[in-house]
């Protein structure tokens, strides 16, 4: 039996988006992108945000990480209104460019150590090996970006925000564009992270399978603007359950919610 | 039982690339290279044999004669060294200005249409036509050399410089903004590498424009009244109908520019954007 799975802690919120309402400002105009949508997270909690495309779920991302302002609302980080990006909120994004092509991987997870977290080069060095074991990738430790495949930048570029240790992870469809197979193992992999490390974590996806396998709790978003649709708490579900009727339920419930009773709409 | 086996990270995928299967020297670069450049010479040596008017076209080994002699006895290689100075003088002023000129139109939106008018309009001016009105303003002089390599690298360069850092990929900008950098430390860490393979190529055509306006702009006067440069040497001598002197000049020319382009700008790509895979 594996150890039960980290359930929400109640108490120890870390991460709050209070009444958020975003915009999305075109060449012709702004394009109301989120509306209205609140939520906590809970330390150790792995928060998804679900919905189609078009229902803002990046874009809160991005409103958490501070890259974009709210045209209403506020995210609070440990009590604290977020005002503007910082490593206490690392991103791993979809591109597989985000890896920087001038460093190497090592160079890649020692960078944000040691420019953003104040340590030394030694320090940051063996804190990045670390991490990169953690993902598997010992051997590439020394490899430029160009040399990896894709699987392997996506671990390098979780590597690199887990060393970091911010208050919050946030990933925005870091599998999307892998094949099937390596999306399969990555996924697996992020889990036994999760229960190694307990990380905070906020998801972004539009694969249902994905968000109920990976998530503790779901934040359903409809689309034109976003808006919130459900919540389902998915912490009973783990890698065991793939496939189950259990699984298949709550599968097919949360595409009744997202598209309206439409049956074979899921991703 | 455990089924944490299939739990282990894959490390499949995690193969590093294959080296390249070993050259032998007959398949490198370089070999093929000194291959183009000997039957050059052969061809050369041959036409002129043919031609038998050293007058009008001196044999390879009658220049190379040439060329040993001028920089035993008539100074070549302190000419040379008195037209890459000045040459260095103009290339680091417009250096210098471009990152000015980037900077202000990176900042603000008017003195970027600025930026972008202000080299649609100099770009396509060759520098050596402003020569005579920088002889009007600055006299025969040191000056007037340096101004036209002002103008001949600043444009180009400033122009490549700022596409570079136009273009720099929305993931790089995102991880730098990520980690809070702000200000210098985000243009240096992040913004600079990214646009290397800009500022190298701006680098490389500023030294080729460069290099040929100086040349053409010695042709009309030395670098100052007591000292000539390499276009003044290339000059005086066909003055004086020393032909084989004209091609050993012309020969300094390029055996100038390759020593730039391979000993220079090339280990500078091979140490960075070659290395990352960045070059476009």
């Amino acid at each position: 039996m594996k150890p039960a799975p980290t359930s929400s802690h109640p108490g120890v919120t870390v991460l709050e988006a209070r009444r958020l309402t975003l915009d999305y400002v075109t060449e012709t105009g702004s394009v109301r992108a989120v509306e209205d949508v609140s939520f906590t997270v809970a330390k150790g909690e792995r928060l998804v945000l679900l919905g189609p495309s078009g229902c803002g779920k990046s874009t809160i991302l991005k409103a958490i990480a501070g890259f974009i302002r709210p045209t209403e609302g506020h995210v609070f980080l440990e009590g604290q209104a977020v005002s503007k990006p910082g490593p206490d909120r690392l991103v791993v994004f979809q591109e597989f460019d985000q890896l920087l092509p001038w460093k190497t991987v090592r160079e890649n997870v020692a960078f944000p150590l040691t420019v953003a977290r104040g340590k030394s080069k030694g320090e940051a060095r063996r804190i990045a090996d670390q991490a990169l074991a953690k993902v598997g990738l010992t051997r590439a430790l020394d490899a430029y970006p160009r040399e990896l495949s894709g699987g392997m930048k996506q671990r390098a570029a979780i590597a690199r925000a887990l060393a970091a240790a911010p208050d919050v992870l946030l990933m925005d469809e870091p599998f999307a564009a892998l094949d099937a197979l390596t999306r399969t193992a990555l996924q697996n992999d992020l889990l036994d992270l999760a229960n190694d490390l307990n990380f905070t974590l906020v998801f972004v996806t539009h694969a249902i399978e994905e968000a109920v396998l990976l998530g503790t709790r779901l934040h359903l978003l409809s689309a034109h603007p976003g808006r919130t649709l459900a919540t389902f708490d998915t912490t009973r579900f783990g890698r065991d359950s793939v496939g189950t009727p259990a699984f298949r339920d709550i599968v097919r419930n949360i595409n009744m919610t997202l598209f309206g009773g439409a049956t074979g709409a899921a991703a | 039982m455990t089924d944490q086996t299939a739990d282990l990270p894959a490390v499949a995928d995690a193969t590093p690339p294959s080296s390249r299967p070993r050259r032998t020297f007959t398949h490198s670069v370089a070999f093929r290279r000194s291959a183009v450049l000997l039957l050059l010479a052969f061809l050369w040596q041959s036409a002129a044999d043919w031609a038998a008017n050293p007058l009008l076209l001196p044999s390879f080994t009658q220049t190379m004669a040439a060329l040993c002699d001028a920089i035993l006895h008539e100074h070549l290689l302190t000419a040379i060294v008195a037209s890459l100075g000045v040459l260095l003088k103009g290339y680091l002023i417009a250096l210098a200005l471009a990152v000015v000129l980037v900077s202000l139109a990176i900042a603000n939106i008017f003195l970027r249409e600025a930026l972008l008018t202000l080299t649609a309009m100099f770009n396509p001016l060759p520098a050596i036509a402003l020569l005579p009105l920088a002889m009007l303003w600055f006299g025969l002089g040191e000056m007037s050399l340096i101004f036209v390599l002002v103008h001949s690298v600043m444009w180009p360069f400033a122009l490549a410089t700022f596409t570079g850092f136009q273009s720099v990929p929305e993931a790089h900008r995102l991880v730098g903004r990520n980690y809070g950098l702000t200000g210098p430390r985000y243009v240096a860490h992040i913004l600079i590498p990214s646009a290397l393979p800009s500022i190298i190529s701006g680098l490389k055509i500023g030294w080729a424009f460069a290099w040929r306006t100086l040349i053409a702009a010695e042709l009309v006067f030395g670098v100052s009244s007591s000292q000539g440069g390499l276009g003044w040497f290339i000059f005086r001598n066909r003055n004086e109908l020393f032909t084989d002197k004209v091609f050993a000049g012309l020969v300094s020319v390029i055996l100038i520019g390759l020593v730039v382009e391979f000993g220079l700008f090339r280990v500078l790509e091979n140490a960075t954007v070659r290395r990352w895979g960045t070059q476009g």
